[in-house]
């Protein structure tokens, strides 16, 4: 046998699969873009209302809701993941109860559940604080809020209860040994440490949150799917608004992923790569 | 400083610990050897209280662990009183348990500014001073993972003495290291000892306990079977199951 071949010059392996695939999208998409472009749409009312003042008041309002249903879920998540692996079977079962539950009721029949809510409870008394009727209360926001917050929270309390477990028994032993509350353990060590299992399905849900909020719509918050819908019931450009809608949900959860992207660093510290 | 009376532990069926009982001075260095599975790290565990005793009793300073007695019965101490019970007490663990989102000076740090309450200045010119006596204090800023094992000991150990313990507990420190990592831990240890330290180890590395330990105590099965000077225990054993370790170890 021959060594002469040891230093010869070396070519790499040619991926012709590839150049075909290529050709095959770009033909595709091509395709798609001409014949929208020659269909029943015109794209001058799609720039036209892409910054009409409805619309980016809509684009807000859907961020804002999406952040702050996203606040209470983790919020309520990391609490009732805290309460399921309790050594107190009391708040084991409370957990048990509201996960069974919000998870197990679709979220629009949720939303109009808290937006009705004054049918069954005319007037919201907490004695010497707040007494007021609850269908002044029950805004289409603070409705929306609670019945998509809540729902997300049953959601997070799992993800964050799989984080939780992950992190090595080790790590609240070591906490304890010098001397740490089991409120100090969850909070400086193993909680930082299970964001890091944590984020990476947080942030898919928050990019769902962005796109449930057009459930919203249905209770008349004014999110930007449903500012839409009011232009397109007037002017009957259906199409050309779904399209404004659609343009600005990519818009908000592209900026989410890269968001995702800077967060995730930032809990990896430590990590071998 | 320790004093075990009669000490049961049981998980479910298991008889983990069968009546220990033994007493530590202070300033003196316990080493306990044994078999795998004879109760060492379980007993351990329970002067740390990281598990509870079922039965018996053990002493700190003079104080009950885990229970206070009240009109004839014993009641259990909340989960604060247990931390504060703890804090005087140092523990190494086998596998190390460094904190690994944090830096090691992050490490030694954590201790006294939550649970003591130290500022962070007095935390981080003590921490950097402990990092030096363990031979780290380069590393200070380096994160656990890209340690080797004996680093990751040793600021273990530092972590360990920065809340200021009276008594420090190892829990088979160098078993989970390679070999030419054992003796820079090891080293450690043994200044430790030198200045006073109340030590309880429980080891495999027999040469440190007959060089640095006052009392040796041989566990099997849940029971203490020997005690004595390391001389006494591990050069004159006056029982078959002592001989039996030995020769199998040595």
């Amino acid at each position: 046998m021959s060594t002469d071949v040891a230093h010869l010059p070396r070519v790499a392996r040619k991926h012709y699969g590839r150049y075909v695939a290529a050709i095959l999208v770009v033909a595709a998409l091509v395709a798609i873009v001409v014949s929208f472009a020659g269909g029943q749409i015109e794209w001058s009312v799609v720039g036209q209302y892409l910054t009409a003042e409805a619309i980016l008041t809509g684009v807000v309002n859907t961020i804002v809701m999406a952040v702050l249903a996203m606040i209470v879920g983790v919020a309520l998540g990391v609490l009732f993941a805290v309460m399921r692996m309790s050594q107190n079977p009391v708040t084991r079962a409370v957990s048990a109860l509201y996960t069974w539950i919000f998870r197990g009721t679709p979220q629009l029949l949720q939303l109009f559940l808290w937006f009705n809510l004054a049918l069954v409870f005319p007037y919201f008394v907490i004695p010497g604080i707040v007494e007021a009727r609850t269908v002044d209360l029950m805004t289409p926001f603070v409705a929306a809020l609670l019945g998509l917050g809540i729902c997300q929270g049953a959601y997070t309390s799992e993800v964050v209860r799989g984080g939780i477990l992950s992190v090595d028994q080790g790590q609240t032993e070591a906490a304890q040994a010098i001397g740490m509350t089991r409120f100090q353990t969850m909070r400086r060590i193993v909680l930082p440490q299970a964001m890091r299992v944590i984020l990476p399905p947080i942030g898919n849900e928050f990019i769902s949150m962005v796109k449930l909020t057009s459930l919203a719509s249905a209770i008349q918050y004014q999110e930007v799917l449903h500012s839409a819908q009011n232009i397109y019931y007037a002017n009957n450009r259906v199409m050309e608004l779904l399209f404004v809608a659609t343009f600005w949900y990519l818009i908000v959860v592209t900026i989410l992923s890269l968001g995702q992207l800077v967060v995730e660093r930032r809990f990896s510290r430590g990590v071998r790569k | 400083m320790i004093k075990a009376v009669d000490v049961h532990k049981r998980f479910g069926a298991h008889h983990v610990l069968k009546g220990i009982s033994l007493e530590v001075a202070a300033g003196e260095v316990l080493c306990v050897i044994g078999p795998s599975g004879s109760g060492k790290s379980t007993f351990l565990r329970c002067v740390n209280q990281l598990e509870t005793i079922d039965e018996g009793a053990a002493w700190v300073d003079g104080e009950l662990l885990g229970w206070t007695e009240r009109d004839g019965k014993l009641h259990q101490l909340s989960d604060a009183q247990i931390a504060r019970q703890r804090r005087p007490i140092g523990m190494v663990f086998q596998r190390f348990n460094l904190f690994p989102h944090m830096t090691a000076l992050e490490n030694v740090v954590e201790g006294p500014i939550r649970v003591l309450r130290e500022s962070r200045d007095t935390a981080r010119t003590r921490a950097l001073e402990l990092l030096e006596r363990v031979g780290l204090k380069d590393k200070a800023g380096a994160y656990p993972s890209t340690l080797s094992g004996g680093q990751q000991q040793r600021v273990a150990i530092a972590r360990a003495l920065a809340m200021r313990p009276r008594l420090m507990l190892f829990d088979e420190p160098t078993s989970a290291l390679d070999p030419e990592l054992v003796g820079e831990v090891l080293a450690v240890m043994r200044d430790l000892a030198a200045s006073g330290m109340t030590m309880v180890v429980v080891t495999h590395e027999l040469g440190f306990a007959k060089e640095v330990a006052n009392q040796v105590v041989f566990m099997d099965d849940g029971r203490v079977i020997e005690t004595g000077s390391p001389d006494q225990v591990l050069v004159n054993p006056t029982h078959e199951r002592t001989k039996t370790f030995l020769s199998a170890v040595l």
